[in-house]
């Protein structure tokens, strides 16, 4: 069954083309204010990520993965397993679904890799990376930010380090996350990105809100 | 503003991300060419629709996206319980006539005779609510 799917490269030719973030355009048409002394919220984009959607059973999806990519998935609902190196990810989303998240230039092998070990096994897996955009937000009134525009509590007691959720942000929804005592993690739909992002400025206006512009994670 | 268990997500959520979806427990005809127009009609278009408990799904659908059931009182909003979809309630229209006897047994040694009184029995949701 797996031999009918067509895997290709959508990053094949990414060192002659130049790529555009989802937000290039936010950034031209409603500025970049840069982080100031006085500022307590930091945005930034790492766009170009390679996202991928898994879903299947949890058992096989676990052992593939472990395999792969040396890390299991969450195995509590709400919760996202983080690589040593805090560079790929995997989340819970629902009980058959999560997310995996890795540096751009390694998802069309680790897509060919998964598909390789799954072999005729009933999952699916989607390439979803140019669909949607990761916003950071950092800075110590990051969650301050967050109280503003969610619903869900994110309050640093309640939501911990590790978890991970999908919830309302302003009038759309987001998949938000904390990998680390320092950062939360935004995952938005690339066509509400502009939404976010100006939202994100509006928000963070009070707490001086600037944009770090991140180039570790474009193509070349 | 009030928060809703979703049994998936395994903890209590807005209730914005969810959505109602309508009656649970309906299940379809085994055999749809076998049924008369009556039973598919029944099937298709008409729901209950009680005053006290009523069994719905519902669709956690800013989140897991998946659906549940809810057990809801009618009268006072209500929710008894949250559970999977394949599971069955343990809640049923039985715990309103309990929480009716117990309001009547209260008001009758309040010295007043209201036996089988629904008022009261509302008056109890309520204020266990409270």
């Amino acid at each position: 069954m797996s031999n009918s799917v067509h895997v290709y490269d959508a990053r094949a030719d990414h060192a002659t083309v130049t790529a555009e973030s989802p937000l290039a355009y936010s950034f031209q048409r409603s500025g970049m204010p840069a982080p100031g002394e006085e500022g307590r919220a930091v945005v930034s984009e790492r766009a170009f990520l390679g996202h991928l959607i898994l879903r299947g059973g949890a058992i096989v999806l676990d052992e593939a993965l472990r395999e792969v990519l040396g890390i299991g998935l969450p195995g509590r609902p709400n919760s996202l397993t983080v690589d040593a190196d805090g560079q790929r990810s995997v989340q819970w989303l629902s009980p058959d679904e999560w997310l995996l998240i890795v540096p751009g230039d390694e998802i069309f092998g680790l897509e060919t890799r998964l598909r390789a070990h799954l072999g005729g096994s009933h999952v699916a897996i989607v390439d979803v990376s140019a669909g949607q955009t990761l916003i950071e937000l950092s800075g110590e009134a990051a969650h301050e930010v967050l109280m503003k525009s969610t619903v869900y509590d994110v309050d640093p007691h309640a939501f911990t380090v590790g978890k991970g959720v999908t919830t309302l942000f302003a009038k759309t929804n987001v998949i938000l996350r904390r990998p680390d005592e320092a950062r939360w993690e935004l995952i938005v739909r690339r066509s509400f990105a502009d939404y976010v992002y100006r939202w994100l400025l509006d928000a963070g206006e009070e707490y001086g809100i600037g944009v770090a512009r991140e180039s570790r994670h474009e193509p070349q | 503003m009030f928060h809703i268990y979703c049994p998936y997500c395994e903890e209590l959520r807005e209730e914005e991300e969810f959505h109602p979806k309508g009656q649970a427990h309906i299940a379809r005809p085994e055999e749809p060419d076998a049924c008369s127009d009556e039973e598919w009609g029944d099937y298709l278009f008409f729901r209950d629709n009680p005053r006290g408990i009523h069994h719905e799904m519902w669709l956690h659908a800013v989140g897991c996206r998946k659906f549940f059931n809810i057990t809801r009182n009618t009268v006072s909003y209500e929710i008894l319980e949250t559970y999977r979809m394949g599971e069955q309630p343990t809640v049923g229209a039985e715990h309103l006539a309990r929480e009716e006897k117990t309001a009547s047994v209260q008001a009758a040694e309040g010295g007043q005779q209201t036996v089988g009184a629904s008022d009261a029995a509302l008056a109890s949701v309520k204020g266990a609510q409270a």
